[in-house]
């Protein structure tokens, strides 16, 4: 799953620096990721993982790093898998 | 709700404001252009020599600098763009046809060069930006527009069609700020002089849609708007009348606006929403300003 954050956070983040230079617990702010940056990954994960973010989700705590991301996603999935 | 009816309707009987038969557009009285007259007069009494660069806009702006805005990305809900018939005789035909039998004519009007400007301030940053890089201290301007939003409402507070004045600072992150934080005291200061009741809360931008959702949290975490507010026709839910603004580099960004060092510049505006303003006035002192209090009318027209 993290790949595949990654590979968005590339795509769509527009970071002045590359992904890969990132750890999975960097802050993603203080590496450039801008407000409007942060929605078009937000509609880029609901595609690539076919969630919808419930609104308490839509905070800039669930995008600060790869790994909020992550549990953010994980959290949404497994929500929609047990209702 | 009964409440904004009812102001409205005070407003309208006492010719303060003048119904047009739609909501949100109304003509005002020369008592009401006085008020926001001398509230403007006021504001630059009160701001001293600032040395800030004057601007008027008229209240349409360049549709380009409106696309490059990223307004449609943010508030498409709000826009209102200005179309123009540009057909021939037998378009014109059609439209007269159309017009007389009581059907939509508006299918061919074509977008014009033209929108209406939805904040003072939008038209400002290109047009800087074109003259080159800030000079060494940055940039302040007083800025004064008509802007559009679209959003009927009963709530005379809530007009489509309004004026904002501002004060917009440009350079760099520190000073930007400073200027902000200066201005969120100097609003209240500005506010006693005509005793007028206020409360500074953060606040967030009408962003769209569920995207927007995140855009308003992401503003509100980060302290990015404050506003002034006044209870007008509520309040519980007191009227924005003034609202303070860190863009960060985001118009710096997207207009390629420089300091004089070439870094990219940040941008803060402060602005007065002068008919909202007006409104608090006749509310809180009454429908009459030759009877309102002489501290108030000593502020406003002395």
């Amino acid at each position: 799953m993290k790949d595949k954050i990654r590979e968005l956070l590339g795509k769509l983040g527009g970071l002045p620096v590359a992904v890969d230079t990132l750890a999975d617990g960097a802050d993603l702010y203080a590496a450039g990721l801008s407000s409007f940056a942060s929605v078009q990954l937000m509609l880029g994960i609901e595609d690539a993982f076919d969630i919808e973010f419930p609104d308490h989700l839509l905070n800039r705590k669930s995008f600060a790093s790869i790994d909020a991301i992550a549990e953010t996603v994980s959290a949404i999935v497994e929500g929609r898998e047990a209702a | 709700m009964d409440m904004q009816v009812t102001f409205l309707d005070r407003l309208f009987d006492s010719g303060l404001l003048i119904d047009t038969g739609v909501e949100g557009l109304y003509a005002r009285s020369g008592t009401f252009e006085d008020v926001i007259t001398g509230f403007e007069r006021l504001i630059d009494k009160f701001s001293g020599e600032t040395g800030a660069e004057v601007i008027r806009f008229p209240p349409g702006m360049n549709r380009s600098y409106f696309e490059g805005s990223g307004y449609m990305k943010n508030f498409p809900q709000l826009a209102g763009t200005v179309h123009c018939f540009c057909g021939d005789d037998l378009a014109h035909a059609d439209l007269i046809q159309c017009m007389a039998a009581g059907e939509d004519w508006t299918g061919g009007q074509k977008a014009s060069d033209i929108v209406l400007t939805p904040a003072a301030c939008y038209p400002l940053y290109p047009i800087v930006a074109k003259r080159g890089n800030l000079q060494a201290g940055g940039g302040l301007f007083n800025i004064q527009s008509y802007c559009f939003r679209h959003e009927p409402s009963m709530d005379p507070a809530r007009m489509q069609l309004f004026r904002m004045r501002e004060f917009v600072r440009m350079g760099k992150p520190e000073d930007v700020m400073a200027f902000r934080q200066e201005w969120m005291e100097k609003g209240k200061e500005l506010m006693a002089q005509v005793a007028l009741p206020v409360d500074i809360d953060v606040a967030n931008d009408p962003f769209f849609g569920r995207a927007g959702r995140l855009m308003k949290n992401n503003q509100r975490d980060q302290n990015l708007k404050f506003e002034l507010l006044i209870p007008i026709t509520s309040v519980s839910k007191p009227t924005a009348c003034m609202s303070f603004n860190y863009h960060q580099d985001h118009f710096g960004k997207t207009w390629d606006l420089k300091t004089v060092d070439g870094e990219t510049a940040h941008t803060a505006c402060v602005g007065f929403g002068l008919e909202r303003i007006a409104l608090a006035l006749f509310h809180h002192h009454g429908l009459d300003p030759k009877l309102w209090p002489q501290q108030v009318r000593d502020a406003l027209f002395g």
